[in-house]
């Protein structure tokens, strides 16, 4: 374990380096600078344009940004926002709760529905149920978020009026940020219906980042589940007379947990990037919605950083998920 | 009345029309006796006791015109009491230990969770009870083995387990399906007197299901020889074997190389096993018979009493008395 520890630890570095490279390049390649879509639609003084270059170091050669960049990072150094002059780390910090509570969310329902469905899709194998849910399934997974997103919209918010459109509180209520998660925050506040309001803001955009992870959690458990229900210690299990129930959810879903979770883990990484969208769809004031403002406004540290950190949560995550695995896995946690 | 009384039991699969993998089997079994069925791979062995546990799923199809355990008649018995007799009065261990054990549980859990199902112990009680059970199966070291997981194990210590998991509850049957097979040799026969050993203690019944007629004719007292699905001849032990009446037992007794003899090349019998389109109409064995005759094409021969057992065969061998 303390091996496998350390070789993950060791990746970690050219990871981040290769991170810092692509953002830092890719960012520059979009035509356009910071100073450029500050000024807007006015005609720009050539003058005045490499004054502010200058002043923001932008003028220097590539090579000698990226090393000065490179040697901030190394003194912990996430500069700040070209616009708001804020701290990169700050601006993270503050946002960061918000995606957190939609993506937790949005993997929970993705979590508990699509465990339930690819079970009783395995349980009830070749009959409509399993038929009608992996279509289902498959529906979601090829389906763009983007359009999934403007059909709820359009039909749960403006046809029926049952959610709010976008945002994560209405105007009405004034809530103390006290956690970030706006469910908690609301709980603890005196706000009376703030919680379900929440609650409301909360539940569309969940559904469209939970859309493709539900689907891939739904067909991963139905193949999964089907081996394991072929496997000798399940009808060893039934020869003993124990109930269906501890059957399916003993003993073979705990073994069909073991690529679920892996799949599981997976899907966090993409959500993040799903994420993106979504609060944008649905103006979620998350890091998402964020990096897609500063990508707009071509704030060089803001996009660089904040993708840095995002890498940094990904991995961080997979790290989890690798330990998840060896808890759910005996034969993984004991291998020498 | 018999422990196991088994009429006319068939298992099939696939179409109507196609063979069934297990065609009429007839078996009695009394309490405590040792009764083993022999037969090549395919030949319905495995297949007539998981139908008896009602462990066959769709698309398999089991029909029987008398399924009696114990004053159940396991053909009305509903879902859950089937599960109260499952594991409890009649157990099963199988052929491979380290699938038959959930790996992801220790061997503890496994077995606090059938004392807790049909003997209803639970907590410090259930733990006193499974450490005697793994005892009772000769595990050394059995108080640390609790915590182990099945990958941890040994074949032969997983069977132990399993075995202990399958005597938990004091069965009156125990069902072994080739317990043996999967195991190295030197521990086969560990195994083999571990079960003995607990049948005679604790009077149960045992079944054995082998394709070692060595081991059989070791420890049953009767045995029941299947060929495609068919039982062909059933009796008590050591006279089946000293004269066994149906060619196929015959053969598979000549086929087995013996000590002292070693010159001798082994006899096999020529031919395979008829299949889903070349089933005969008649005896099963007909197009593989060295003694085969015309009416044995004709028509299927019935079990039918002989000398030493009961075969399935209209020109038995070795029936003159010595």
């Amino acid at each position: 374990m303390l091996s496998f520890l350390a070789r993950r630890l060791g990746l970690l570095i050219p990871t981040f380096l290769g991170v810092t490279l692509l953002t830092f390049a890719l960012i520059r390649l979009i035509p356009g600078d910071p100073v450029e879509v500050m000024m807007g639609e006015r005609r720009l003084d050539p003058q005045m344009h490499a004054e502010a270059m200058q002043r923001l170091g932008l003028d220097r050669p590539l090579h000698e940004q990226y090393l000065s960049y490179l040697g901030q990072l190394a003194q912990g150094d996430l500069g700040q926002s070209l616009r708001t002059r804020e701290s990169v780390w700050s601006e993270f910090a503050s946002l960061f709760p918000a995606t957190v509570e939609l993506a937790f969310a949005a993997l929970l329902l993705a979590g508990v529905l699509g465990l339930l469905a690819g079970t009783l899709a395995a349980l009830k194998r070749g009959s409509l149920l399993d038929h009608g849910t992996m279509g289902l399934a498959l529906t979601g997974y090829s389906m763009p978020i983007f359009w999934w997103a403007l059909i709820l919209i359009m039909f749960f918010s403006v046809e029926l009026g049952w959610t709010p459109v976008s945002g994560r509180l209405d105007l009405l209520y004034d809530v103390e940020p006290v956690t970030g998660f706006m469910l908690i925050d609301t709980l603890l506040s005196e706000e009376q219906g703030a919680f379900l309001d929440a609650l409301r803001h909360l539940i569309l955009p969940a559904i469209v980042l939970g859309t493709i992870p539900l689907a891939v959690i739904a067909r991963m458990t139905r193949s999964a589940m089907l081996e394991v229900l072929r496997e000798d210690y399940i009808r060893a299990a039934r020869a003993r007379g124990l109930s269906p129930a501890r059957l399916v959810f003993v003993h073979a879903l705990r073994n069909a947990l073991v690529p679920v979770l892996t799949v599981f883990g997976l899907q966090i990484g993409s959500l993040l990037s799903g994420a993106v969208l979504t609060e944008t769809l649905f103006s979620w004031p998350g890091i998402g919605k964020w990096l897609i403002e500063a990508i707009g406004a071509r704030d060089y540290p803001v996009v660089q950083n904040g993708i840095l950190l995002i890498a940094a949560l990904v991995i961080l995550v997979s790290f989890v998920v690798d330990i998840l695995y060896g808890l759910a896995n005996p034969r993984i946690r004991h291998r020498q | 009345m018999s422990l196991l009384e088994i009429d006319n039991l068939s298992v099939r699969y696939g179409p109507a029309d196609a063979p069934p993998v297990v065609d009429g089997l007839d078996l009695r079994l009394e309490a405590g006796e040792v009764l083993a069925i022999v037969g090549e791979s395919g030949s319905g062995k495995s297949q007539a006791m998981l139908a008896l546990l009602g462990l066959i799923d769709p698309p398999g199809r089991v029909a029987a015109d008398r399924l009696q355990f114990a004053g159940h008649d396991l053909l009305a018995l509903g879902e859950r009491q089937r599960r109260r007799l499952l594991g409890k009065e009649l157990a099963m261990v199988f052929q491979d230990p380290l699938a038959a054990l959930d790996p992801s549980y220790r061997v503890g859990f496994q077995l606090e969770e059938v004392l807790r199902q049909h003997l209803g112990l639970r907590g410090r009680e259930a733990r006193r009870r499974a450490l005697e059970l793994l005892e009772q199966v000769e595990i050394p070291a059995a108080a640390s083995r609790l915590d182990a997981y099945p990958h941890q194990l040994s074949g032969g210590m997983a069977q132990r387990v399993a075995i202990a998991l399958a005597i938990a509850a004091e069965p009156l049957l125990l069902i072994a399906d080739e317990p043996t097979t999967a195991l190295d040799v030197t521990i086969q026969a560990q195994i083999l007197e571990l079960l003995l050993n607990l049948q005679r203690e604790r009077g149960m019944a045992l079944l054995l299901i082998s394709h070692d007629l060595a081991v059989v004719a070791e420890c049953a007292s009767r045995v029941c020889v299947m060929y495609a699905g068919q039982a062909v001849e059933v009796g008590a032990l050591p006279g089946l074997f000293d004269a066994p009446a149906h060619p196929y037992t015959e053969a598979l007794l000549a086929a087995l190389p013996e000590a002292g003899t070693a010159r001798r090349p082994l006899r096999g019998l020529p031919g395979s096993v008829p299949g889903r389109h070349d089933r005969p109409v008649g005896c099963l064995l007909a197009p593989r018979c060295a003694y085969v005759q015309d009416d044995c094409r004709a028509r299927r021969p019935p079990l039918e009493a002989k000398r030493q057992s009961q075969a399935r065969c209209y020109h038995p061998r070795n029936q003159e008395s010595p």
